[in-house]
Protein backbone atom coordinates (compact mmCIF):
# COMPACT_ATOMS: atom_id res chain seq x y z
CA UNK A 1 0.00 0.00 0.00
CA UNK A 2 2.73 2.58 0.92
CA UNK A 3 3.94 1.48 -2.70
CA UNK A 4 1.19 2.22 -4.08
CA UNK A 5 0.87 5.76 -2.63
CA UNK A 6 4.30 6.38 -3.45
CA UNK A 7 3.10 5.61 -6.99
CA UNK A 8 5.38 3.04 -7.79
CA UNK A 9 4.34 -0.16 -9.78
CA UNK A 10 3.71 -3.60 -7.75
CA UNK A 11 6.51 -5.73 -8.17
CA UNK A 12 9.42 -2.70 -8.87
CA UNK A 13 11.75 -3.09 -6.08
CA UNK A 14 12.35 -0.07 -3.15
CA UNK A 15 15.25 1.80 -3.60
CA UNK A 16 18.26 1.19 -2.08
CA UNK A 17 19.50 3.75 0.22
CA UNK A 18 22.46 5.82 -1.56
CA UNK A 19 24.83 6.48 0.89
CA UNK A 20 27.31 10.11 0.24
CA UNK A 21 29.96 11.05 2.61
CA UNK A 22 27.24 12.72 4.84
CA UNK A 23 24.67 9.72 4.64
CA UNK A 24 27.75 7.51 5.85
CA UNK A 25 28.20 9.49 8.66
CA UNK A 26 24.35 9.39 9.68
CA UNK A 27 24.11 5.24 9.10
CA UNK A 28 27.49 5.07 11.27
CA UNK A 29 25.69 7.43 13.91
CA UNK A 30 22.51 4.83 13.80
CA UNK A 31 24.65 2.13 13.64
CA UNK A 32 26.15 3.07 17.22
CA UNK A 33 23.18 3.26 19.05
CA UNK A 34 21.68 1.00 17.57
CA UNK A 35 24.24 -1.99 17.99
CA UNK A 36 24.43 -0.29 22.13
CA UNK A 37 20.80 -0.80 22.13
CA UNK A 38 20.62 -4.68 21.35
CA UNK A 39 24.18 -4.93 23.78
CA UNK A 40 22.15 -3.30 26.47
CA UNK A 41 19.61 -5.85 26.05
CA UNK A 42 21.82 -8.82 25.30
CA UNK A 43 24.35 -8.40 28.52
CA UNK A 44 21.22 -8.63 30.86
CA UNK A 45 19.78 -11.22 28.94
CA UNK A 46 23.19 -12.65 29.77
CA UNK A 47 23.96 -11.81 33.05
CA UNK A 48 20.57 -13.08 33.94
CA UNK A 49 21.61 -16.64 33.19
CA UNK A 50 25.50 -16.44 34.23
CA UNK A 51 27.02 -17.74 37.48
CA UNK A 52 29.20 -15.13 37.62
CA UNK A 53 30.13 -12.54 35.16
CA UNK A 54 33.37 -9.91 35.98
CA UNK A 55 35.40 -8.41 33.71
CA UNK A 56 35.25 -10.94 31.07
CA UNK A 57 33.46 -10.81 27.36
CA UNK A 58 31.24 -13.65 28.36
CA UNK A 59 30.14 -15.45 31.82
CA UNK A 60 32.41 -17.07 33.23
CA UNK A 61 29.34 -20.16 33.87
CA UNK A 62 25.60 -20.73 33.07
CA UNK A 63 22.61 -21.34 35.47
CA UNK A 64 19.12 -20.67 35.55
CA UNK A 65 18.93 -20.65 39.12
CA UNK A 66 18.50 -16.84 39.53
CA UNK A 67 15.34 -17.00 37.94
CA UNK A 68 13.94 -19.19 40.63
CA UNK A 69 15.44 -16.69 43.16
CA UNK A 70 13.49 -14.14 41.47
CA UNK A 71 10.41 -15.99 41.40
CA UNK A 72 10.73 -16.87 45.30
CA UNK A 73 12.60 -13.62 46.84
CA UNK A 74 10.49 -11.00 44.87
CA UNK A 75 7.26 -13.28 44.55
CA UNK A 76 7.26 -12.90 41.17
CA UNK A 77 3.66 -14.95 40.42
CA UNK A 78 1.70 -12.05 42.55
CA UNK A 79 3.50 -9.52 40.48
CA UNK A 80 2.24 -11.18 37.50
CA UNK A 81 -1.16 -11.03 38.29
CA UNK A 82 -1.22 -8.19 39.56
CA UNK A 83 0.07 -6.79 36.23
CA UNK A 84 -2.18 -8.55 34.26
CA UNK A 85 -5.41 -7.70 36.12
CA UNK A 86 -3.89 -3.63 35.95
CA UNK A 87 -3.31 -4.40 32.02
CA UNK A 88 -6.55 -5.66 31.55
CA UNK A 89 -8.98 -3.41 34.01
CA UNK A 90 -7.24 -0.45 32.03
CA UNK A 91 -7.48 -1.53 28.60
CA UNK A 92 -11.17 -2.52 29.00
CA UNK A 93 -12.16 0.36 30.62
CA UNK A 94 -9.99 2.86 27.90
CA UNK A 95 -11.91 0.89 25.15
CA UNK A 96 -15.41 1.16 26.62
CA UNK A 97 -15.06 4.27 27.46
CA UNK A 98 -12.81 5.84 24.72
CA UNK A 99 -14.39 4.28 21.69
CA UNK A 100 -18.19 6.20 21.95
CA UNK A 101 -15.82 9.45 22.26
CA UNK A 102 -14.17 8.61 19.15
CA UNK A 103 -16.91 7.97 17.68
CA UNK A 104 -18.05 11.29 18.57
CA UNK A 105 -15.02 13.11 17.58
CA UNK A 106 -15.05 11.58 14.16
CA UNK A 107 -18.20 12.22 12.87
CA UNK A 108 -19.77 15.19 14.55
CA UNK A 109 -18.83 18.63 14.44
CA UNK A 110 -20.30 20.83 17.52
CA UNK A 111 -19.46 23.66 19.67
CA UNK A 112 -16.44 23.27 21.89
CA UNK A 113 -15.10 20.29 20.03
CA UNK A 114 -11.80 21.81 19.47
CA UNK A 115 -11.92 21.95 23.65
CA UNK A 116 -12.48 18.58 24.01
CA UNK A 117 -10.40 17.96 22.18
CA UNK A 118 -7.67 20.06 23.87
CA UNK A 119 -8.83 18.47 27.05
CA UNK A 120 -7.71 15.06 25.60
CA UNK A 121 -4.73 16.49 24.31
CA UNK A 122 -3.74 17.72 27.64
CA UNK A 123 -2.23 14.91 29.62
CA UNK A 124 0.06 13.54 26.65
CA UNK A 125 1.74 16.69 26.71
CA UNK A 126 2.28 17.00 30.73
CA UNK A 127 4.72 14.12 31.77
CA UNK A 128 2.89 11.83 34.06
CA UNK A 129 6.14 12.75 37.12
CA UNK A 130 4.01 15.96 37.02
CA UNK A 131 0.09 15.19 37.39
CA UNK A 132 0.99 11.72 39.56
CA UNK A 133 2.23 13.75 42.29
CA UNK A 134 -1.22 15.60 42.58
CA UNK A 135 -3.44 12.77 41.30
CA UNK A 136 -2.06 10.05 44.41
CA UNK A 137 -2.60 13.16 46.78
CA UNK A 138 -6.11 13.26 45.43
CA UNK A 139 -6.66 9.22 45.12
CA UNK A 140 -5.23 9.48 48.91
CA UNK A 141 -7.45 11.93 50.18
CA UNK A 142 -10.60 9.59 49.03
CA UNK A 143 -8.82 6.49 50.02
CA UNK A 144 -8.32 4.89 46.56
CA UNK A 145 -4.48 4.92 46.14
CA UNK A 146 -2.27 2.10 47.49
CA UNK A 147 -4.90 -0.33 46.33
CA UNK A 148 -5.26 -2.10 43.03
CA UNK A 149 -8.18 0.80 42.55
CA UNK A 150 -6.00 3.18 42.95
CA UNK A 151 -3.41 1.97 40.38
CA UNK A 152 -5.91 1.22 37.70
CA UNK A 153 -7.17 4.41 37.98
CA UNK A 154 -4.24 6.73 37.42
CA UNK A 155 -3.11 4.29 34.35
CA UNK A 156 -6.27 5.16 32.76
CA UNK A 157 -5.30 9.04 32.54
CA UNK A 158 -2.69 8.37 29.90
CA UNK A 159 -4.28 5.63 28.39
CA UNK A 160 -7.68 7.01 27.72
CA UNK A 161 -6.99 9.74 25.81
CA UNK A 162 -3.95 7.55 23.82
CA UNK A 163 -7.44 5.12 22.34
CA UNK A 164 -9.44 8.39 20.98
CA UNK A 165 -6.43 9.50 19.43
CA UNK A 166 -5.60 6.10 17.90
CA UNK A 167 -9.22 5.33 16.88
CA UNK A 168 -10.95 8.66 16.19
CA UNK A 169 -9.00 8.81 12.62
CA UNK A 170 -9.45 5.03 12.09
CA UNK A 171 -13.61 5.47 12.23
CA UNK A 172 -13.25 8.55 10.09
CA UNK A 173 -12.17 6.20 7.82
CA UNK A 174 -15.15 4.13 8.26
CA UNK A 175 -17.46 4.80 5.08
CA UNK A 176 -20.74 6.90 6.87
CA UNK A 177 -23.27 5.24 4.30
CA UNK A 178 -22.68 2.20 5.88
CA UNK A 179 -24.34 3.38 9.05
CA UNK A 180 -26.79 5.44 7.02
CA UNK A 181 -28.23 2.28 5.66
CA UNK A 182 -28.43 0.38 8.49
CA UNK A 183 -31.12 3.31 9.81
CA UNK A 184 -32.66 3.05 7.05
CA UNK A 185 -33.11 -0.56 6.96
CA UNK A 186 -34.74 0.28 11.25
CA UNK A 187 -31.42 -0.33 12.92
CA UNK A 188 -31.55 1.62 16.44
CA UNK A 189 -28.60 3.35 17.96
CA UNK A 190 -27.34 0.32 19.81
CA UNK A 191 -28.50 -1.95 16.69
CA UNK A 192 -25.90 0.51 14.32
CA UNK A 193 -23.12 0.38 17.22
CA UNK A 194 -23.59 -3.28 17.90
CA UNK A 195 -24.05 -4.92 14.58
CA UNK A 196 -22.42 -2.64 12.43
CA UNK A 197 -19.74 -0.53 13.79
CA UNK A 198 -18.39 -2.69 16.26
CA UNK A 199 -17.37 -4.80 13.82
CA UNK A 200 -15.87 -2.64 11.29
CA UNK A 201 -13.72 -1.29 14.36
CA UNK A 202 -12.55 -4.65 15.41
CA UNK A 203 -8.38 -4.31 14.09
CA UNK A 204 -8.42 -0.62 15.14
CA UNK A 205 -10.20 -1.80 18.70
CA UNK A 206 -7.46 -4.82 18.77
CA UNK A 207 -4.17 -1.99 17.84
CA UNK A 208 -5.40 0.66 20.13
CA UNK A 209 -6.15 -1.88 22.88
CA UNK A 210 -2.72 -3.79 22.23
CA UNK A 211 -0.90 -0.25 22.29
CA UNK A 212 -2.27 0.72 25.76
CA UNK A 213 -1.15 -2.70 26.95
CA UNK A 214 2.22 -1.92 25.68
CA UNK A 215 1.75 1.27 27.30
CA UNK A 216 0.45 0.00 30.96
CA UNK A 217 2.96 -2.60 31.27
CA UNK A 218 6.10 0.21 31.13
CA UNK A 219 4.49 2.94 32.94
CA UNK A 220 6.39 3.40 35.76
CA UNK A 221 5.70 6.18 37.44
CA UNK A 222 1.69 6.82 37.83
CA UNK A 223 2.00 2.68 39.37
CA UNK A 224 4.85 3.36 41.17
CA UNK A 225 2.96 6.87 43.41
CA UNK A 226 -0.34 4.89 43.56
CA UNK A 227 0.69 1.50 44.63
CA UNK A 228 0.44 -0.23 47.78
CA UNK A 229 2.84 -2.83 48.78
CA UNK A 230 0.49 -5.25 47.71
CA UNK A 231 -0.01 -4.35 43.80
CA UNK A 232 3.39 -3.44 42.12
CA UNK A 233 3.22 -4.08 38.71
CA UNK A 234 6.20 -5.78 37.31
CA UNK A 235 7.84 -2.36 36.02
CA UNK A 236 7.48 -1.27 39.78
CA UNK A 237 8.51 -4.59 41.34
CA UNK A 238 11.68 -4.31 39.08
CA UNK A 239 12.74 -0.38 40.62
CA UNK A 240 12.06 -1.61 44.21
CA UNK A 241 14.42 -5.00 43.41
CA UNK A 242 17.07 -2.74 42.85
CA UNK A 243 16.40 -0.44 45.72
CA UNK A 244 14.89 -2.86 48.28
CA UNK A 245 16.88 -3.35 51.29
CA UNK A 246 19.41 -6.31 51.75
CA UNK A 247 21.75 -7.22 49.09
CA UNK A 248 20.23 -8.64 46.27
CA UNK A 249 22.12 -10.47 43.74
CA UNK A 250 22.42 -8.46 40.03
CA UNK A 251 21.30 -11.25 38.15
CA UNK A 252 18.44 -12.31 40.12
CA UNK A 253 17.34 -8.20 39.63
CA UNK A 254 18.46 -9.17 35.96
CA UNK A 255 16.20 -12.36 35.53
CA UNK A 256 13.25 -10.16 36.75
CA UNK A 257 14.13 -7.46 33.66
CA UNK A 258 14.40 -10.10 31.60
CA UNK A 259 10.48 -11.40 33.07
CA UNK A 260 9.71 -7.76 32.23
CA UNK A 261 10.82 -7.58 28.73
CA UNK A 262 9.34 -10.64 27.91
CA UNK A 263 5.97 -9.80 29.23
CA UNK A 264 6.32 -6.15 27.43
CA UNK A 265 7.92 -7.90 24.03
CA UNK A 266 4.30 -10.36 23.62
CA UNK A 267 2.30 -7.63 22.93
CA UNK A 268 4.51 -5.22 21.34
CA UNK A 269 5.06 -7.75 18.52
CA UNK A 270 1.18 -8.51 17.93
CA UNK A 271 0.99 -5.13 18.12
CA UNK A 272 3.52 -4.67 14.93
CA UNK A 273 1.76 -6.57 12.92
CA UNK A 274 -1.27 -4.16 12.78
CA UNK A 275 0.61 -0.85 12.83
CA UNK A 276 3.36 0.62 11.76
CA UNK A 277 6.24 1.51 14.14
CA UNK A 278 5.98 5.14 13.67
CA UNK A 279 2.14 5.40 14.83
CA UNK A 280 2.99 3.64 18.19
CA UNK A 281 4.10 7.08 19.39
CA UNK A 282 1.83 9.80 20.10
CA UNK A 283 -0.27 10.66 16.78
CA UNK A 284 -0.22 14.93 17.00
CA UNK A 285 1.42 15.58 13.79
CA UNK A 286 -2.47 16.45 12.12
CA UNK A 287 -3.51 18.59 15.35
CA UNK A 288 0.17 20.46 15.64
CA UNK A 289 0.30 21.01 11.57
CA UNK A 290 -3.29 22.89 12.00
CA UNK B 1 -39.28 17.95 11.92
CA UNK B 2 -39.21 20.84 14.01
CA UNK B 3 -42.07 21.70 16.40
CA UNK B 4 -42.50 24.74 18.68
CA UNK B 5 -43.52 24.98 22.33
CA UNK B 6 -47.29 26.40 23.04
CA UNK B 7 -45.15 29.83 24.22
CA UNK B 8 -43.86 29.23 20.47
CA UNK B 9 -40.08 28.81 21.19
CA UNK B 10 -38.07 26.16 19.87
CA UNK B 11 -37.48 23.27 22.57
CA UNK B 12 -34.10 22.82 23.89
CA UNK B 13 -33.27 19.79 22.55
CA UNK B 14 -34.10 21.36 18.78
CA UNK B 15 -32.01 24.41 19.08
CA UNK B 16 -29.52 22.33 20.55
CA UNK B 17 -29.70 19.99 17.36
CA UNK B 18 -29.60 22.98 15.29
CA UNK B 19 -25.83 23.41 16.63
CA UNK B 20 -25.13 19.84 16.19
CA UNK B 21 -25.74 18.63 19.48
CA UNK B 22 -27.87 15.74 20.06
CA UNK B 23 -28.02 12.42 22.36
CA UNK B 24 -24.73 10.91 20.23
CA UNK B 25 -22.64 13.41 21.20
CA UNK B 26 -23.24 12.62 24.69
CA UNK B 27 -21.33 9.63 23.95
CA UNK B 28 -18.27 11.60 24.60
CA UNK B 29 -19.16 12.57 28.21
CA UNK B 30 -17.88 9.26 29.82
CA UNK B 31 -14.37 9.83 28.87
CA UNK B 32 -14.52 13.60 29.30
CA UNK B 33 -15.30 13.19 33.07
CA UNK B 34 -13.00 10.68 33.17
CA UNK B 35 -10.30 13.48 32.12
CA UNK B 36 -11.68 16.15 34.68
CA UNK B 37 -12.03 13.71 37.69
CA UNK B 38 -8.59 12.14 37.24
CA UNK B 39 -6.57 15.01 35.51
CA UNK B 40 -8.19 17.88 35.95
CA UNK B 41 -9.51 18.30 39.41
CA UNK B 42 -6.34 16.59 41.03
CA UNK B 43 -4.40 19.32 39.09
CA UNK B 44 -6.46 21.97 40.58
CA UNK B 45 -6.78 20.23 43.69
CA UNK B 46 -2.82 20.45 43.73
CA UNK B 47 -3.01 24.40 42.86
CA UNK B 48 -5.10 24.78 45.45
CA UNK B 49 -3.23 22.83 47.87
CA UNK B 50 -0.03 24.31 47.61
CA UNK B 51 -1.47 27.88 47.98
CA UNK B 52 -2.09 25.73 52.10
CA UNK B 53 1.44 25.30 53.36
CA UNK B 54 1.84 22.77 55.88
CA UNK B 55 3.52 24.70 58.80
CA UNK B 56 1.88 27.99 58.09
CA UNK B 57 2.82 31.30 57.24
CA UNK B 58 1.15 32.75 54.44
CA UNK B 59 0.06 31.77 50.98
CA UNK B 60 3.11 31.73 49.25
CA UNK B 61 5.35 29.99 51.88
CA UNK B 62 5.82 27.02 50.35
CA UNK B 63 6.74 28.84 46.70
CA UNK B 64 9.34 31.52 48.73
CA UNK B 65 10.59 28.22 51.08
CA UNK B 66 11.32 26.45 47.49
CA UNK B 67 13.13 29.63 46.30
CA UNK B 68 15.05 30.45 49.39
CA UNK B 69 16.64 26.94 49.68
CA UNK B 70 19.48 26.59 47.45
CA UNK B 71 19.10 22.93 47.42
CA UNK B 72 16.02 22.84 46.49
CA UNK B 73 15.99 25.67 44.02
CA UNK B 74 19.09 24.27 42.20
CA UNK B 75 17.09 21.16 41.07
CA UNK B 76 15.69 23.29 38.50
CA UNK B 77 19.23 24.22 37.06
CA UNK B 78 20.23 20.12 37.32
CA UNK B 79 17.26 19.16 35.57
CA UNK B 80 17.21 22.07 32.70
CA UNK B 81 20.89 20.94 32.44
CA UNK B 82 20.12 17.26 31.68
CA UNK B 83 16.94 17.81 29.64
CA UNK B 84 17.82 20.79 27.21
CA UNK B 85 21.02 18.91 25.68
CA UNK B 86 19.59 15.66 25.72
CA UNK B 87 16.19 17.16 23.86
CA UNK B 88 18.52 19.21 21.25
CA UNK B 89 20.66 16.36 20.48
CA UNK B 90 18.06 14.18 20.16
CA UNK B 91 15.72 16.33 17.55
CA UNK B 92 19.18 17.49 16.13
CA UNK B 93 20.18 13.58 15.21
CA UNK B 94 16.65 12.51 14.24
CA UNK B 95 16.43 15.54 11.53
CA UNK B 96 18.58 14.32 9.21
CA UNK B 97 18.02 10.57 9.56
CA UNK B 98 14.53 10.75 9.24
CA UNK B 99 14.95 13.45 6.02
CA UNK B 100 17.30 10.67 4.76
CA UNK B 101 14.36 7.79 5.20
CA UNK B 102 11.35 10.02 4.11
CA UNK B 103 10.94 7.89 1.84
CA UNK B 104 10.03 3.82 1.46
CA UNK B 105 13.00 2.35 0.80
CA UNK B 106 14.45 -1.09 1.92
CA UNK B 107 14.61 -1.72 5.92
CA UNK B 108 13.12 1.15 6.71
CA UNK B 109 10.27 -1.00 8.71
CA UNK B 110 13.31 -3.37 10.53
CA UNK B 111 14.82 0.28 11.57
CA UNK B 112 12.20 1.64 12.85
CA UNK B 113 11.31 -1.76 14.77
CA UNK B 114 14.58 -1.81 16.77
CA UNK B 115 13.69 2.02 17.33
CA UNK B 116 10.51 1.02 18.78
CA UNK B 117 11.72 -1.51 21.36
CA UNK B 118 13.99 1.05 23.69
CA UNK B 119 10.34 3.56 23.94
CA UNK B 120 8.32 0.72 24.87
CA UNK B 121 10.56 -0.74 27.02
CA UNK B 122 10.73 2.43 29.50
CA UNK B 123 13.43 3.94 31.35
CA UNK B 124 13.29 1.92 34.33
CA UNK B 125 14.84 -1.16 31.68
CA UNK B 126 17.05 1.29 30.36
CA UNK B 127 18.16 2.23 33.41
CA UNK B 128 18.64 -1.03 34.46
CA UNK B 129 20.70 -2.31 32.00
CA UNK B 130 22.50 0.48 31.90
CA UNK B 131 23.93 -0.59 35.17
CA UNK B 132 25.59 -3.63 33.96
CA UNK B 133 26.35 -2.51 30.73
CA UNK B 134 27.59 0.70 31.16
CA UNK B 135 29.59 -0.36 34.81
CA UNK B 136 33.34 -0.53 35.09
CA UNK B 137 33.14 -4.56 34.29
CA UNK B 138 30.36 -3.83 31.34
CA UNK B 139 30.92 -4.44 27.46
CA UNK B 140 31.24 -0.68 26.97
CA UNK B 141 34.10 -0.14 29.51
CA UNK B 142 35.55 -3.93 28.25
CA UNK B 143 35.51 -2.36 24.22
CA UNK B 144 36.80 1.04 25.08
CA UNK B 145 39.80 -0.86 26.95
CA UNK B 146 40.19 -3.31 24.04
CA UNK B 147 40.25 -0.90 21.84
CA UNK B 148 42.88 0.85 23.33
CA UNK B 149 40.74 4.11 23.84
CA UNK B 150 41.06 4.71 27.13
CA UNK B 151 43.82 3.12 29.75
CA UNK B 152 41.09 2.07 32.51
CA UNK B 153 37.34 1.93 32.65
CA UNK B 154 35.38 5.03 32.72
CA UNK B 155 33.19 5.61 35.23
CA UNK B 156 29.63 6.03 33.34
CA UNK B 157 26.94 5.34 35.58
CA UNK B 158 25.77 6.60 39.47
CA UNK B 159 26.67 10.17 37.60
CA UNK B 160 25.28 13.18 35.46
CA UNK B 161 27.03 10.84 32.41
CA UNK B 162 24.62 7.77 33.12
CA UNK B 163 21.37 9.34 32.96
CA UNK B 164 22.46 11.55 29.95
CA UNK B 165 22.72 8.08 28.23
CA UNK B 166 19.37 7.02 29.56
CA UNK B 167 17.76 9.65 27.78
CA UNK B 168 19.23 9.37 24.61
CA UNK B 169 18.50 5.61 24.67
CA UNK B 170 14.74 6.29 25.52
CA UNK B 171 14.46 9.87 24.02
CA UNK B 172 16.07 9.40 20.08
CA UNK B 173 13.47 6.61 19.21
CA UNK B 174 11.32 9.19 20.14
CA UNK B 175 11.99 11.99 18.30
CA UNK B 176 13.33 9.88 15.39
CA UNK B 177 9.77 8.54 15.18
CA UNK B 178 7.87 11.28 15.27
CA UNK B 179 9.74 13.25 12.99
CA UNK B 180 9.78 10.07 10.46
CA UNK B 181 6.37 9.86 10.77
CA UNK B 182 5.84 13.81 10.19
CA UNK B 183 8.31 13.62 7.21
CA UNK B 184 6.79 10.29 5.65
CA UNK B 185 3.55 12.48 5.13
CA UNK B 186 5.17 15.53 3.13
CA UNK B 187 4.52 15.55 -0.58
CA UNK B 188 7.67 14.38 -2.64
CA UNK B 189 6.74 15.91 -5.60
CA UNK B 190 7.65 19.60 -3.76
CA UNK B 191 11.13 18.04 -3.47
CA UNK B 192 11.18 17.37 -7.01
CA UNK B 193 9.83 20.16 -8.08
CA UNK B 194 12.75 22.48 -6.46
CA UNK B 195 15.10 19.91 -8.26
CA UNK B 196 13.80 20.54 -11.70
CA UNK B 197 14.13 23.85 -11.21
CA UNK B 198 17.86 23.62 -10.30
CA UNK B 199 18.25 23.49 -6.66
CA UNK B 200 20.98 21.21 -5.30
CA UNK B 201 21.01 18.51 -2.19
CA UNK B 202 21.75 21.27 0.55
CA UNK B 203 19.08 24.32 -0.94
CA UNK B 204 16.73 21.83 -1.42
CA UNK B 205 16.71 20.42 2.34
CA UNK B 206 17.26 23.93 3.92
CA UNK B 207 14.83 25.83 1.51
CA UNK B 208 12.41 23.17 0.87
CA UNK B 209 12.25 19.84 3.07
CA UNK B 210 13.34 21.45 6.44
CA UNK B 211 10.62 24.22 6.87
CA UNK B 212 8.07 21.58 5.84
CA UNK B 213 9.35 18.84 7.95
CA UNK B 214 9.18 21.69 11.00
CA UNK B 215 5.75 21.22 12.28
CA UNK B 216 6.89 17.88 13.20
CA UNK B 217 10.39 18.78 14.50
CA UNK B 218 8.58 21.46 16.82
CA UNK B 219 6.25 18.78 18.63
CA UNK B 220 9.25 16.49 18.66
CA UNK B 221 11.21 18.82 20.59
CA UNK B 222 8.29 19.57 23.10
CA UNK B 223 7.67 15.68 23.70
CA UNK B 224 11.44 15.36 24.03
CA UNK B 225 11.93 18.10 26.33
CA UNK B 226 9.05 17.41 28.68
CA UNK B 227 9.88 13.77 28.42
CA UNK B 228 13.55 14.41 29.42
CA UNK B 229 12.15 16.69 32.00
CA UNK B 230 10.11 14.39 34.28
CA UNK B 231 13.08 12.20 34.25
CA UNK B 232 12.71 10.10 37.20
CA UNK B 233 13.48 6.38 37.85
CA UNK B 234 17.08 6.61 35.48
CA UNK B 235 18.14 9.91 37.73
CA UNK B 236 17.65 7.95 40.86
CA UNK B 237 18.77 4.69 39.28
CA UNK B 238 22.19 5.46 36.82
CA UNK B 239 22.23 8.71 38.69
CA UNK B 240 23.77 10.45 41.82
CA UNK B 241 20.04 11.22 43.42
CA UNK B 242 21.78 13.30 46.49
CA UNK B 243 24.13 15.24 43.82
CA UNK B 244 24.41 16.28 40.37
CA UNK B 245 21.67 14.17 39.02
CA UNK B 246 18.59 15.44 41.80
CA UNK B 247 16.32 16.42 39.56
CA UNK B 248 13.08 18.29 40.36
CA UNK B 249 10.91 14.94 39.96
CA UNK B 250 13.26 13.86 43.14
CA UNK B 251 12.44 16.54 45.19
CA UNK B 252 8.58 16.75 44.50
CA UNK B 253 8.79 12.91 45.61
CA UNK B 254 10.74 13.32 48.81
CA UNK B 255 8.46 15.70 49.51
CA UNK B 256 5.37 14.07 49.22
CA UNK B 257 6.68 9.74 49.97
CA UNK B 258 9.77 10.81 52.74
CA UNK B 259 8.42 13.93 54.38
CA UNK B 260 4.31 13.61 53.46
CA UNK B 261 3.88 17.24 52.97
CA UNK B 262 2.05 17.09 50.03
CA UNK B 263 1.29 20.83 50.07
CA UNK B 264 5.40 21.14 49.71
CA UNK B 265 4.92 17.90 46.83
CA UNK B 266 2.19 19.90 44.99
CA UNK B 267 4.54 23.24 45.13
CA UNK B 268 7.12 21.55 43.38
CA UNK B 269 5.01 19.84 41.10
CA UNK B 270 3.21 22.87 39.85
CA UNK B 271 6.53 24.25 39.24
CA UNK B 272 7.33 21.79 37.47
CA UNK B 273 4.73 22.38 35.03
CA UNK B 274 5.71 25.92 34.82
CA UNK B 275 8.97 25.42 33.67
CA UNK B 276 7.87 22.76 31.31
CA UNK B 277 5.35 25.21 30.07
CA UNK B 278 7.44 27.98 29.98
CA UNK B 279 9.87 25.95 27.82
CA UNK B 280 7.29 24.78 25.45
CA UNK B 281 5.88 27.89 25.43
CA UNK B 282 9.62 29.57 24.04
CA UNK B 283 9.54 26.75 21.42
CA UNK B 284 6.17 27.28 20.17
CA UNK B 285 6.95 31.27 20.45
CA UNK B 286 10.04 30.39 18.04
CA UNK B 287 8.20 28.64 15.66
CA UNK B 288 5.29 30.78 14.86
CA UNK B 289 7.85 33.11 13.64
CA UNK B 290 8.91 30.38 10.85
CA UNK B 291 7.41 29.58 7.99
CA UNK B 292 3.53 27.91 8.30
CA UNK B 293 1.32 25.98 5.26
CA UNK B 294 0.85 23.09 4.06
CA UNK B 295 2.87 19.72 3.88
CA UNK B 296 0.98 17.56 1.36
CA UNK B 297 0.34 19.40 -2.05
CA UNK B 298 -2.53 20.80 -3.10
CA UNK B 299 -4.15 18.24 -4.85
CA UNK B 300 -6.42 17.79 -2.23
Amino acid sequence: MADALAGRPAGVPRPRLTFSPSGWLLAAVMAFFVVNVVALVVSVLFNSFASSWFATPIPSGWTTRWYRFAATTFQLSDVLVVTAQVGAAVVAISLVVGAPAAYVLARRTFPFKRALLLLFLLPMLVPPITYGIPLATALYKFNLAGSLRGVILANLVPALPFVILVLTPFIEQIDENVERAARMCGASTWRVFSRVLAPLCIPGLLAAGLMVLVRVLAMFELTFLTAGPGDQTLVVALYYSVFAAGIRPAQAIDAMAVVYMLTTFVPLLIALRFVNPTQMVVRLKREAAA
Amino acid sequence: MLSRTPAGRWRLTERLAALGVDRVVLLALPAAAVIGLLFIYPFLYGLGLSFQPRQGGGILANYLGFFNDGYERSTISKTLRLALPAALLNVAVSVPIAHKLRQPVRGKRLLTTVLILPVTLGTVLVAQGLIRYFGPAGWFNQALVALGLVDAPLSLTNNYIGVFASLIITGFPLSMLLILGHASGIDPDVERAAATLGAGPTRRFWTVSFPLMLPGITIALVLAFVAAFAVFPSAVMVGNPSGSTRVISIAAYQAAFERFDYSMASTIAMIMAAVELAVIGVVLGARSRLYRGATSGGKG
